[in-house]
């Protein structure tokens, strides 16, 4: 498949009219006769045990239908984010529910009800839970991630020991791992950049908050939500119902935003569920406000860490230590601080290493995965490093990081020793430097017009690119037309629909005759991964393509069993079955679909592969005798980690006498395979770059430590980038070289333009300083304000979730 | 139990004459809330802090909407939009420093709706009393922010009095640099009170940022026609290039003498203190002077004396020495 009519083209995907018009209906938008509204009782301390729940006054209000508290939902393990809190553990944790016939009526029996809190140490610093003698966040410790059991661990006075003059503690880790001689690579440095450093967490502001519409039929709970994953999320959102996932229809047609925390289920997506099971199946709608978003809504893990790099003479890292302490939140988080160490290994490929980190509970909102989570704290924290060894050396920035960067013989892994799929990050540095023309725009740096300064800056960034295992489905029916039932969910990046386009291209269809059926889970959908990770494009491009090839060989055999010959004898043209040699025999994809009714058997799906997952072969079943089927799990080879690349190039003017500064110029070049929807990459750099210019200099997570109370709780606060602030000249491109273990090439690309992009900023922000490194992001007005005056920061070194 | 959501009930009014909301005003004083553009009243109704019993809402009072030139300079209706303000052509021609603030307001869409006299009313935006807690502002006897561990970037660097929370309107430090009259009606009549004395700290009253109480209502805003024409400058630092309030702002107009000195002047800071601040001394210091460059940062300098930073806004202090040494220096006619 070299000269693709679909792949790598432009297109409109289905859905973005319905977009640009307003008629997509987002979870808020459902309406159903005899719908109640629910509003939560939400935690207004940081830290608290429920001694008592009186729901009698609100119970005799009138409209008062249902009220749920923790002992009407299931119970999960700690750290496992609760659906309500016994034990609140962040401001603004739901304790109880209530459905009634208006949202005021709700309202006013919320403030009806009464909840006796016994107040309990806060925490909101992680440094401060590991200092002896230390608050937990959670009665039941204060050390806890996915595949870490919760557990107390407090340092030693003296691990704190240089804490007042800036420098990390370094106490015992959680986990640990290193490859090569780290003492030896340090020894033959001759640059070591050594330095402590802190990422604030930031909030993911997804501009649909998750409100979710849910109503009992039939023995089945059926639910409108707003999630990034389509199947990947109906087992778990069941779990949190306390059904099977036969017994749930998930409706996620549309995505507002997610950005990770969509990615799975989450607590508050079942709520409206388990108050209409209370309320005896009447539909319940949960509206969930900004504020409300923002104490659940999910955040970016904050860190406080410590690296040391060594660099020989040519650049090339020799040795490379890192040390991270994660703010978890209050509950499980997400492993951001293990992908500190495989970032960093992926895009600098160290020649010995240690990664060391541990994951520490604070009592601030529950954490999640966010766009590059790990990756992108590790490319804001490491590209100035490699900027500041390149001053020391007297090397060219972009050499520093070409040196450095992984090719297709580079390695990943705890031992080192495993393979990539293909990487092409020097390709892509190479491109940028050509297109962003950074031989003249480096000699800018530092130039002043009257009292105002340009500075440049690079950055590069990884994230995994995609996963593999997961199932296609593809259908044929009498129509002729091309049904393309895909699992993945519907984000906003359209990589549902670009990656539909795979077994279009498999058949030869033309694309007006490809129906994509999705968005609701009893429209029978395959199993896949979720959308997150970066992995859609090339998971999804795999699943659907093996469900086409399977498509295909059954429609080469079906020719043969009707009109004589082998399979071999014939192939697809022009939506039909042609003999290669003899034109007369052959047979339309639409006749082909009525017979593969007539045969039936594998090709209509009443025989199915043993390997699908159970839930594809649910829906198999269900589509079995419609016409002919397409179904199989992805079985393809691939040889390692699948590594998304970008190169960020940034060019700022900054004002010496306010701090302000103007993104002049920006061009992120990505190494994502074979570019499968240009206007959809396009568009994924653009906002994906936004992001990252949020979080180097905008945003973050703020909390009053003596209260245990956030800051930043509506947008206007949280300060995310808003269209006004893109760049004028913005710029992108793509290596476009196909990824060796993809049957088009392509592997995913939306996280890692984030963390180059932030990354570029904030070098670029320290060149114009001339050098000035804080170590610290966001980097924020009243640091530059600070440093242009040579006056003292405000902030204390290391001081987590603070201005 | 905790809900900030779901705006509770309230008896709505919308009166289309002055005469008949100050009389609204005049029956309901206490339980009354003003509400123009709405912007800010909104929020404070959903998040259920500020509980009004009853709402009027100006916005059908079309005698205070628009721009119109008077004997004197011109008066702007209270109901004006800050778009409006942006690109009314007399403002433009003579007294170009509001609508280059007016431009700097919020995000296109709050200009379009928001108005001046909203703008230049608007209330605190100090976090902690934003969140409800019961602080001096709220009606409480406590201030949280201004505590050893307060998170306090965006609050006063000068008179604070208990209270530490700043001004962070654009509008309010044009109306001290352009000296205007604020045109107040209530029950007993009209009374015009100068920007100066419009604006209050919380020495003067703690709850509130300007002098108008319940009953009284900003019907309109009259800039005279001394500085018409004028060199003004206006300039805002921000944590993001738009749509965001100010760290420190200020606002200037300069008359410049037959020799090119500076006859006369009036530069006022937001957000360093609960009112816009005058800068008073930095007028008298460039007064019958040239200004160039070591004269302007003079200037800038002389407004930073008496600065009291809290624990993480000490930036303000050469933020605003900056800014006031841009107003003099950069000021354009």
């Amino acid at each position: 498949m070299a000269d693709y009519k679909l792949v790598g083209k432009n297109f409109t995907p289905p859905d973005i009219i319905a977009k640009v018009t307003g008629t997509a209906k987002y979870s808020e938008d459902f309406q159903a006769e005899g719908m109640l509204h629910a509003k939560m009782a939400l935690s207004p301390m940081p830290h608290a045990r429920v001694r008592n729940i009186d729901t009698s006054a609100a119970l005799k209000m009138k409209g008062v239908v249902a009220i749920i508290t923790p002992d009407d939902v299931p119970q999960f393990p700690p750290p496992v984010d609760p659906i309500l809190y016994r034990e609140p553990v962040y401001a603004g944790a739901p304790i109880v529910a209530v459905a009634a016939e208006s949202e005021e009526i709700a309202a006013a029996a919320v403030e009806a009800i009464k909840i006796d809190l016994e107040q309990l140490d806060h925490v909101v610093d992680p440094l401060d839970s590991l200092y002896p003698g230390g608050p937990n966040a959670f009665s039941g410790g204060n050390v806890a991630n996915i595949k870490l059991p919760l557990q107390t661990v407090k340092w030693t006075a003296r691990d704190f020991a240089s804490y007042d003059e800036g420098k990390m503690p370094l106490g015992k880790p959680a986990e640990q791992w290193h490859y090569g001689d780290l003492d030896a690579g340090f020894a033959k440095a001759k640059v070591i950049i050594e330095r402590s450093f802190e990422t604030a967490g930031t909030s993911h502001h997804s501009m649909e908050t998750r409100s979710n519409m849910a109503y009992w039929q039939n023995g089945k709970c059926y639910v409108h939500g707003s999630t990034q994953s389509q199947s990947f999320v109906v087992p778990q959102i069941a779990r949190m119902l306390g059904i099977k996932p036969d017994e749930l229809v998930y409706i996620a047609e549309y995505c507002g935003g997610g950005f990770g925390s969509k990615g799975n289920a989450y607590p508050l997506v079942v709520i409206s569920g388990h108050l209409s099971k209370k309320a005896n199946g009447r539909p319940v709608m949960l509206r969930v406000s900004r504020e409300e978003e923002y104490a659940n809504g999910s955040g970016r893990a904050g860190f406080q860490g410590w690296a040391k790099i060594g660099f020989a003479e040519n650049g090339r890292i020799t040795a490379l230590d890192v040390f991270v302490v994660q703010d978890n939140g209050p509950n499980i988080g997400f492993w951001d601080f293990r992908n500190v160490g495989d970032a960093a290994q992926v895009v600098y490929q160290p020649e010995a290493m240690r990664w060391r980190g541990t994951a520490v509970l604070t009592n601030t909102p529950p954490r999640g995965p966010q766009r590059g989570p790990g990756e992108n704290q590790t490319a804001m924290t490491f590209e100035p490093m490699l900027d500041e060894a390149a001053r020391q050396l007297g090397i060219d920035r972009l050499e520093i990081r070409r040196i450095n960067a992984p090719d297709n013989d580079g390695f990943q892994g705890e031992d080192a020793k495993g393979q990539l799929t293909s990487a092409y990050l020097k390709d892509a540095l190479a491109k940028g430097g050509e297109l962003f023309n950074w031989e003249e725009k480096k000699k800018l740096s530092g130039q002043r017009n009257g009292h105002k300064v340009i500075g440049v800056g690079i950055g590069s960034a990884f994230h995994a690119g995609g996963s593999n295992g997961f199932d296609g489905i593809v259908r044929i029916l009498p129509d002729g037309k091309l049904y393309v039932h895909t699992g993945v969910g519907n984000l906003g990046t359209y990589s549902y629909a670009s990656t539909a386009r795979v077994p279009a291209e498999v058949l030869g269809y033309n694309w007006d005759n490809v129906v994509i059926v999705r968005g609701r889970s009893d429209n029978h959908l395959p199993w896949m991964i979720g959308q997150f990770g970066s992995n859609t494009t090339y998971t999804a491009t795999r699943g659907n393509y093996v469900a086409a090839v399977d498509a295909k060989n059954k429609l080469l055999q079906l020719a043969a069993t009707t009109l004589g010959g082998t399979a071999d004898d014939y192939e697809l043209k022009n939506e039909k079955v042609v003999h290669k040699t003899d034109a007369s025999k052959s047979i339309s994809f639409a006749d082909a679909a009525k017979k593969a009714i007539e045969l039936g058997g594998k090709y209509s799906g009443k025989e199915l592969p043993p390997d699908i997952n159970p839930l594809t072969k649910a829906s198999a079943v269900a589509l079995a005798g419609s016409g002919l089927l397409g179904v199989a799990k992805d079985k393809l080879p691939k040889r390692g980690l699948v590594p998304a690349l970008v190169a960020g190039f940034c060019m700022i003017e900054l004002d010496r006498e306010t701090g302000q500064f103007e993104i002049k110029e920006y061009l992120g070049v990505t190494d994502c395979g074979t570019v499968v929807h240009p206007d959809g990459l396009r568009a994924q750099i653009f906002g994906g770059s936004m992001m990252g210019f949020g979080l180097a200099t905008t945003e973050r997570i703020v909390y009053d430590h003596q209260l245990g109370l956030p800051a930043n709780v509506q947008f206007d606060q949280a300060k995310p980038q808003t269209y006004l602030d893109m760049p004028k000249v913005f710029n992108w491109a793509a290596v476009d070289r196909p990824d060796r273990d993809n049957p088009v090439g392509a592997k995913g690309i939306g996280e890692p333009i984030m963390g180059a992009a932030a990354a570029a900023l904030i070098n670029a922000i320290a060149d114009a300083l001339g050098g000035k490194y804080f170590h610290r992001t966001p980097v924020v007005r009243d640091m530059i304000v600070n440093a242009l005056a040579e006056r003292p920061q405000s902030y204390k070194p290391l001081q987590a979730n603070t201005m | 139990m905790m809900i900030k959501d779901v705006i509770p009930g309230f008896e709505l009014y919308r009166p289309a004459t002055i005469a008949d909301a100050v009389a609204l005003l005049d029956q309901h004083k206490a339980d009354v809330w003003k509400m123009a553009g709405g912007n800010d009243s909104l929020s404070w109704f959903k998040d259920r802090i500020k509980r009004p019993k009853v709402v009027v809402d100006l916005t059908g009072i079309a005698a205070m909407r628009g721009v119109k030139e008077t004997a004197d300079g011109i008066e702007i209706g209270a109901l004006t939009t800050i778009s409006d303000v942006e690109k009314n052509p007399i403002i433009n021609k003579n007294y170009k420093l509001l609508a280059e603030a007016a431009a700097k307001v919020a995000s296109p869409q709050i200009r379009n709706t928001g108005t001046i006299g909203g703008n230049v009313s608007q209330d605190a935006r100090c976090w902690y009393y934003r969140s409800g807690l019961p602080c001096y502002r709220a009606g409480g006897n406590t201030c949280f922010s201004d505590t050893p561990e307060g998170e306090n970037r965006e609050h006063a660097i000068f008179d604070a009095n208990r209270c530490v929370a700043v001004t962070q309107s654009d509008m309010a430090p044009t109306m001290i640099a352009l000296d205007a009259k604020m045109v107040i009606h209530n029950a007993k009549g009209e009374r015009v009170v100068n920007a100066e004395d419009f604006f209050v700290g919380p020495k003067i009253d703690i709850r509130r940022l300007t002098q108008l109480q319940p009953e009284d209502l900003l019907v309109a805003i009259r800039i005279p026609k001394e500085w018409a024409g004028a060199r003004f400058y206006f300039e805002k630092v921000t944590d993001r290039l738009t749509w965001d309030f100010a760290l420190v702002n200020v606002a200037a107009a300069l008359k410049t003498d037959a020799n090119g000195a500076v006859a006369n002047s009036r530069i006022a800071l937001g957000g360093v203190a609960a009112t816009p601040r005058r800068c008073g001394v930095a007028e008298q210091t460039i007064k019958g002077q040239k200004v160039d460059q070591s004269l302007a940062e003079l200037a800038g300098k002389s407004e930073t004396r008496g600065a009291h930073p809290l624990n993480y806004n000490a930036f303000k202090v050469p933020l605003l020495a900056s800014l006031v040494m841009r107003a003099v220096r950069d000021a354009q006619a």
